[in-house]
């Protein structure tokens, strides 16, 4: 039995990763909460966020956290292009022609990452990585400390924007009721476009995020496709504190698996929980029943 | 008789005389043809036929793969025995995951992501389970390649060709049959829609269960072949996404639901994928990831322009 202190240490080092996911998770929410369209190359792109914050890392020594603005930028025009000329003309067809059409964008992404990096993993080396902050017993690592706080702000501001920004309301309209929006004259197609770029604009950041916590390869694309799932599945696809319950649960979980069985089980229990939740809960933990 | 049963005719009797001309590198390319097609026509029944999104159906394989490996590694008993146990180890799982789908009400997405749920759970189980050799994997004997031992289905290339050959056809027929019997109309009604297909009285549950074990069933023969067709099953390989995603995309690209859809997008995939390599190869463009990235292109150039996949247009072209 590992000292309650190691096992306090593992918990809060599983909620700060756990924030990071969240917020990776979130974009696939929100995307699939408006477009209803389920993102299959989600974790794909978080790998390319991921190398882009590695590559202006290696050629001009910019720290990941202000990489986040460029990154972010180039992330929501990716986005919005993404859905205005290939998932719009998508969003009535069957789910296994979008999936497949998603599957090709994320082989495209991630094969485009091994030629242009080459097999060997990425990661950035900063300072402050190897530094961490006592709270009384506890030993928190400033790089997951801050990445944490990045997500949470993103998340928070992204909150803000869909509740307070007219802007946000109407992505809100289009979601409750596509008829609708239509009638009152939105242009839905562009909002499903914003909706879509915003969901990049999370990945971009969380990416820019875990590239301070773990090295990255180009085949991790669908491992962190599935762990957005999970997230979103379990928190309730649509639901934006679900997400980042969601990311937290299975950040601790993760964590804990880790410490108390062998760690390359840990993500048995992720799936685990995804097939009680989706069998008990199917609307997820905080997502209402449609 | 009718231009379709003459052109099916011509195509059966090249595929038969195949060998007489092809070297072993070309049978083996046929052979995973077939396999893929096969594999496909079997993922049409639950996908195609009653509109059932299985996005994990490497779970089968894997199990079906797994059970008559380990029969034959650890006890030498022979695939035929084998066989029976994966097809039954696979309708039981496939009808525990569709029980539990079907009775909780999860269709579409949340249907399509449970089955990749149990495909990983299964995947990091036998990660775990050292009976079948974990991480580092089950090798099954290989013995001599030249005589055809039919009962414990080793020999060479030639024998692995016809089988999966004959596995094709009678999966085509069946299918055929399936489609034009009471089961194929109901499982038609409740793709199209299920509350209405409710309404006029059709029990969807149980008719959607059959679609499954049936899918299973035959799934797990694939995996059979596999397993004594390769000799070696890793969990990272055998449950990967990407081994289901590569099942999918030969009917998806041939056309969802149709008898030959399967067979026409594994061989167009195939080619299309060998062609890349050889057209790199020839280039002198041999960095890793381009052909990927090339085949990526043209999956996003068929699923833009050709909804309904390839054959729906082209059998109207030939007026088939």
């Amino acid at each position: 039995m590992p000292a309650a202190d190691l096992v306090a240490n593992v918990v809060v080092s599983g909620i700060l990763t756990g924030l990071v996911y969240g917020l990776m998770a979130l974009g696939l929410s929100v995307i699939f909460g408006v477009v209803r369209v389920v993102n299959f190359a989600h974790g794909e792109m978080m790998t390319v966020a991921m190398y882009a914050a590695t590559a202006l890392f290696a050629a001009l020594k910019l720290d990941p956290f202000l990489a986040m603005l460029p990154i972010a930028a180039a992330f929501f025009i990716f986005g919005y292009v993404l859905q205005a000329g290939l998932i719009n003309p998508f969003i009535t067809r069957p789910e296994h022609s979008q999936f497949l059409l998603l599957v090709a964008v994320a082989i495209i992404l991630s094969n485009a990452l091994l030629m242009i990096f080459g097999p060997d993993a990425q990661s950035v080396q900063l300072d402050y990585q190897l530094e961490s902050i006592e709270v009384g017993p506890l030993l928190v690592d400033k790089a997951r400390l801050y990445a944490a706080i990045a997500a949470v702000a993103a998340a928070g501001t992204l909150y803000s924007f869909f509740k307070y920004s007219l802007v946000g309301k109407a992505i809100r309209a289009c979601a409750d009721n596509y008829l609708g929006a239509r009638v009152v004259g939105l242009d839905v197609r562009h909002l499903y476009a914003l909706t879509f770029g915003l969901g990049a604009v999370c990945v971009a950041i969380a990416g820019c995020a875990l590239v301070l916590l773990v090295d990255v390869t180009p085949p991790l694309g669908p491992a962190y496709t599935l762990l957005a799932f999970v997230i979103v599945i379990v928190g309730g696809l649509g639901s934006m504190g679900g997400a980042l319950l969601g990311g937290v649960l299975i950040g601790v979980s993760e964590a804990l698996a880790g410490l108390f069985i062998v760690p390359s089980a840990k993500s048995m229990f992720s799936f685990g929980l995804l097939i009680l939740v989706l069998l008990l809960r199917p609307q997820g933990l905080l997502g209402s029943r449609t | 008789m009718s231009r379709a049963s003459i052109s099916l005719a011509v195509l059966a009797a090249i595929l038969i005389a195949l060998p007489l001309f092809a070297g072993n590198y070309a049978l083996s390319v046929a052979t995973l043809i077939l396999y893929f097609a096969y594999t496909g026509q079997a993922w049409n029944v639950m996908m195609g036929f009653a509109g059932q999104l299985s996005l994990g159906h490497a779970l089968y394989v894997g199990v079906g793969a797994y059970a008559a490996g380990a029969l034959f590694f650890h006890y030498g008993i022979g695939p035929w025995a084998g066989l029976w146990l994966a097809i039954a180890l696979c309708v039981a799982l496939g009808l525990a995951i569709g029980f539990l789908a079907f009775r909780f009400g999860i269709s579409g997405v949340y249907f399509a992501l449970l089955t990749i749920a149990f495909a990983e759970f299964t995947r990091i189980a036998f990660d775990h389970f050292g009976w079948t050799g974990g991480p580092g994997g089950m090798f099954l004997r290989v013995a001599q390649r030249d005589t055809w031992d039919i009962a414990n289905f080793r020999g060479p290339p030639l024998m692995y060709y016809y089988a999966m050959l004959a596995l094709t056809a009678l999966a085509l027929l069946a299918c055929r049959l399936l489609l034009r019997s009471k089961a194929g109309y109901y499982w038609q009604a409740i793709r199209e829609n299920e509350e209405a297909a409710r309404s006029l009285g059709i029990a969807a549950f149980r008719w959607k269960m059959l679609a499954v074990a049936i899918s299973a069933a035959m799934t797990a023969v694939s995996g059979v072949f596999f397993a004594f067709y390769y000799n070696n099953l890793f969990p990272e390989q055998i449950f990967n996404i990407s081994r289901s995603i590569e099942i999918i995309l030969g009917p998806v690209i041939g056309g969802v639901g149709t008898l030959f859809g399967p067979l026409l997008g594994a061989a167009v995939l195939t080619l299309v994928s060998n062609g890349i390599t050889d057209a790199l190869g020839a280039l002198g463009l041999e960095i890793p990831g381009i052909k990927q990235v090339f085949y990526g292109f043209v999956l996003l150039a068929v699923v833009m322009f050709m909804p309904h996949g390839i054959w729906p247009p082209l059998a109207r072209k030939l007026r088939l």
